[in-house]
C-alpha cells in the first residue's frame, strides 16, 4: 500500500471525497500544503470553503475574479496555488471554448434556462469540480492538482456528471424538436409539440421558449462537450490519479464511506487512503473501573464514558477495515487541530504524514 | 415556557441543519417531545434511511403513514411518520391536474428533467406544498419536517419565491404563492435550526439564519445545540493543582496506569468542554436567539431510551424558555 506521503510526493491529481461536514476541504488544503512543502508545484481547488479556511490560507477572494489560481506565501520550498472554483464562471468558459462564434456563446450565457444549467442543475458543481481540476492538470505551472469535491452523498455523482450532463445537453427532446418536418418525423414532432403545451400549462410558456431557445443555439457543441468529458473522465481513472476518502468514526459518515470505497471499486477506482478526522483518543483500559468514593466517581466516570466513546469508534471504523487494507487509514485526532491559519494547516499536515518522511527523489 | 404552548404556536416546524449535525435526531427528539406534551405529531423526512427508525425502534419511513411511538403515558399523544419524497410530489401534482396520462410520456421523452432544470427548485416547491396539504387538512397537530441539510435548506426554502418569479401564471405560481403564505406566517410555520458547539457548524448554522430571515421570512424558533458533554461535579478543578493530591488520599494503591488514564479522560473532558463553551459564547454573540441543549450520547448506535434521554433535555430546556423566545 503506498502511504500518504509517496502519494503526495509522486501522484499528479488527489481528488478528495467524501460526506458534507467530515473536514474534506481543511484536510484538502492541509494535504496541499504538506505536498507543496515537499517541493511540489500545487494548485488546491476548494469548494465554498469556510471564510475562516480561506483567511487562513491568505485567500483573497476579492482578489480572485475569474475562478484563476491564486499564489498561497508560506514557508518552504515549493509553490502553493488555491482556486476558489466558481462552478458559473467555470461553466461559462467552457461554453465559449466550444461555441463556434463568441456571440452564439454570449446568446448561451444570456439564456436563463442555461443559467439553470450552470446554477442549479443537480450535478453541475460536480462537473465544473472536474472541469476544473482537469485544465489545471493540463496547466504547466503545477506538478500537482489537489481537488476537494462537493458535499455528494453519493461517490458516483462527481464521475457521472459530467456524462450526465453532456448527455443532457444533447437531449432527445430536443432532437425531436428539431427534426425536420415531413413523413414520419412530421408525427413525432406533433407529439413533441404536445409534451412542449403540457409544459408550458405547468411552468409557463416563456420557460419553456428559454429551454428551445438555448438547445438552438447550443446545437453543434455536444461534440466538443463529450470530448471534454471523455478526457476528465480517464484523467480520473488515470494512474496518476490518486482517491483520497475524508470521513469521521460516525456510524453514517463511515457506511456512507464504505460504500464511496464499493461503488468506486465497480467504476474501476481504487481508493488509496482514508483519513479520519476528529478520532477521540484511545484508551489502554478496556474494563470498567469502580469505585464508592464520592471524590473519585467523576473521574471514573468520565474515564469509563472515554473508553466507550473509544471502544464504539473501534467498532465504527471496523467496518472501513473490511473493505480497505488497514494501512491506508489515517487518523487526525479530535481537538489537537484548529485550523484558524497556515500555522494549523501545516499542525494538520504534520498529523497526516509525521515528520521524518522526505521526499523520495 | 410550557411545552405544549411552546409546540402549539405553529403548526408545522420545519427543522435544519448542517450535515452531521444531528438534525434527523433532533427532528425525531422534537416530535417525541411534542408528543409527550400531548399533542399528536407527524415526522416527515424526504429521504429514506437516516438514525428514526432506530430511534423509535421501528421499521424505515415509507410513503404511507406510520406509527413510530403510540404515547405510553397519561397525557401523551403519538408520533407518526412518513416520506414525502420530491419525485413522488411532482408525479402526484400532475395527476392531481389532470396530467396523469402525459406523465409517463413526460418521463419517457426526458421532458421531466428538462421542466426540472428550466424550473429549479420546482421538486421542493412540491415538497413544500404536500407538507402544506398536511397542514391545512390538519393531518397531526404538529408535523416536524426534517428538512435537507444546511446550505440546501436555505435553496428548499427559497424554491418558491425562485420559482414565482420565473413560472408567471399558472397552477405552479399558486401553489408557490400557498406555501410562501405558510412560510412567512409564524403561527404556521418556524423553522429551528440544529447546530453544535464546534467552530464551523456555529459559522454555517449563523448564515444560515439569516438567509434564512433575510431572503425567506421564516420566522426561527431557538437553535438547537447538539452534543453538549457535561463536566460532573467534583472534575472542575485545576487538575496539575488538585489531581495528585487527590489520587493520594483516595486511592493511593491505583496503578500509574489507571491513574494516568484517569487524568487524561479528565483532562480530554475538560478541554473538549471548554470548546464547546467558547463556541456557545460566539454563537450567543454573532445570533440573536434562544438556545436549547442535548447531551452528548455515548452509546455509538442511539435507540429508544436516548430519544428518551434527548426529548427529556428538550423538555427542560424549553420550560425554561422565556416567553419572548419560543
Amino acid at each position: 500500500m503506498t502511504s500518504l506521503a509517496d502519494l503526495l510526493n509522486q501522484r499528479s491529481v488527489i481528488v478528495c471525497v467524501g460526506a458534507g461536514g467530515v473536514g474534506k476541504t481543511t484536510t484538502a488544503a492541509a494535504l496541499a500544503l504538506d505536498a507543496a512543502q515537499r517541493g511540489r508545484r500545487v494548485c488546491v481547488v476548494t469548494i465554498d470553503p469556510a471564510r475562516r479556511l480561506s483567511d487562513a490560507m491568505g485567500f483573497d477572494v476579492d482578489r480572485a475574479i475569474g475562478n484563476e489560481p491564486q499564489r498561497i506565501e508560506f514557508d518552504g520550498k515549493g509553490e502553493l496555488w488555491a482556486v476558489m472554483l466558481d462552478t458559473s464562471i467555470t461553466f461559462d468558459a467552457l461554453i465559449r471554448t466550444y461555441a463556434p462564434t463568441e456571440e452564439q456563446a454570449q446568446t448561451i450565457l444570456d439564456n436563463e434556462f442555461y443559467n439553470n444549467i450552470a446554477h442549479s442543475m443537480s450535478g453541475s458543481h460536480e462537473y465544473m469540480a472536474m472541469e476544473k481540476l482537469y485544465e489545471l492538470h493540463n496547466d504547466d505551472r503545477f506538478d500537482l492538482v489537489v481537488v476537494d469535491t462537493p458535499p455528494t452523498s453519493n461517490a458516483v455523482d462527481f464521475l457521472e456528471a459530467p456524462d450526465r450532463i453532456t448527455q443532457f445537453l444533447d437531449h432527445r427532446l430536443y432532437k425531436v424538436l428539431v427534426t425536420p418536418s415531413g413523413g414520419f418525423a412530421r408525427v413525432v414532432n406533433f407529439a413533441a409539440q404536445g409534451v412542449l403545451r403540457t409544459v408550458s400549462r405547468i411552468v409557463g410558456a416563456s420557460v419553456v421558449d428559454d429551454a428551445i431557445d438555448f438547445f438552438a443555439n447550443f446545437d453543434g457543441m455536444e461534440e466538443g462537450f463529450r470530448g471534454r468529458a471523455e478526457a476528465v473522465h480517464d484523467l480520473l481513472i488515470a494512474d496518476d490519479t490518486a482517491f483520497i476518502l475524508v470521513t469521521v468514526p460516525r456510524n453514517d459518515a463511515v457506511d456512507d464511506a464504505a460504500a464511496f470505497v464499493t461503488t468506486l471499486a465497480e467504476a474501476n477506482i481504487e481508493v488509496d487512503a482514508v483519513i479520519v478526522n476528529r478520532v477521540h483518543p484511545s484508551f489502554a483500559t478496556k474494563r470498567a473501573l469502580r469505585t464508592d468514593d464520592p471524590a473519585l466517581t467523576p473521574f471514573v466516570d468520565v474515564l469509563n464514558q472515554s473508553v466507550a466513546v473509544a471502544t464504539g469508534q473501534d467498532q465504527i471504523l471496523s467496518t472501513l477495515s473490511t473493505v480497505l487494507p488497514a494501512g491506508a487509514i489515517v487518523k487526525i485526532p479530535f481537538l489537537d487541530t484548529d485550523v484558524h491559519d497556515l500555522t494549523g494547516l501545516a499542525a494538520l499536515a504534520q498529523w497526516l504524514t509525521p515528520s521524518g518522511d522526505t521526499p523520495t527523489d | 415556557m410550557d411545552p405544549a404552548e411552546f409546540f402549539a404556536a405553529s403548526r408545522v416546524l420545519i427543522v435544519a441543519g448542517k450535515g452531521g449535525v444531528g438534525k434527523s435526531t433532533m427532528s425525531a427528539a422534537l416530535a417525541r417531545t411534542a408528543a409527550r406534551a400531548g399533542l399528536s405529531t407527524l415526522l416527515i423526512r424526504l429521504t429514506p434511511g437516516g438514525p428514526i427508525s432506530r430511534l423509535f425502534a421501528q421499521p424505515d419511513l415509507t410513503k404511507s403513514e406510520q406509527t413510530l411511538h403510540p404515547g405510553a403515558d397519561e397525557g401523551e399523544s403519538d408520533v407518526r411518520g412518513r416520506l414525502v419524497t420530491p419525485d413522488e410530489a411532482l408525479a402526484e401534482y400532475l395527476s392531481d391536474h389532470g396530467l396523469s396520462r402525459i406523465t409517463r410520456r413526460l418521463s419517457s421523452s426526458g421532458a421531466i428533467e428538462v421542466v426540472t432544470t428550466a424550473a429549479p427548485g420546482i421538486r421542493d416547491l412540491l415538497v413544500l406544498g404536500r407538507v402544506k396539504g398536511l397542514e391545512a387538512r390538519g393531518a397531526a397537530d404538529l408535523i416536524v419536517l426534517d428538512a435537507p441539510a444546511a446550505g440546501h435548506a436555505v435553496s428548499f426554502l427559497q424554491s418558491p419565491t425562485g420559482l414565482r418569479g420565473a413560472v408567471g401564471a399558472g397552477p405552479i405560481a399558486t401553489q408557490a404563492d400557498e406555501v410562501l403564505e405558510m412560510l412567512a406566517d409564524p403561527s404556521r410555520c418556524r423553522v429551528m435550526l440544529v447546530t453544535l458547539a464546534e467552530e464551523t457548524p456555529v459559522n454555517e448554522v449563523v448564515e444560515t439564519a439569516f438567509a434564512l430571515e433575510d431572503e425567506i421570512g421564516v420566522a426561527l424558533g431557538p437553535v438547537i445545540i447538539n452534543a453538549l458533554v457535561d463536566v460532573p461535579e467534583g472534575l472542575d478543578t485545576d487538575l496539575d493543582a488538585t489531581f495528585d493530591t487527590l489520587i493520594a488520599t483516595h486511592a493511593p494503591k491505583i496503578s500509574a496506569a489507571d491513574t494516568a488514564q484517569l487524568r487524561d479522560a479528565a483532562t480530554f473532558r475538560l478541554r473538549w468542554a471548554a470548546r464547546q463553551r467558547e463556541q456557545v459564547t460566539r454563537l450567543s454573540e454573532l445570533l440573536p436567539l434562544a438556545h436549547l441543549t442535548t447531551p452528548y450520547l455515548f452509546s455509538t448506535e442511539p435507540g429508544p431510551q436516548d430519544l428518551e434521554t434527548l426529548a427529556d433535555a428538550l423538555s427542560i430546556g424549553i420550560a425554561e424558555l422565556h416567553e419572548d423566545h419560543a
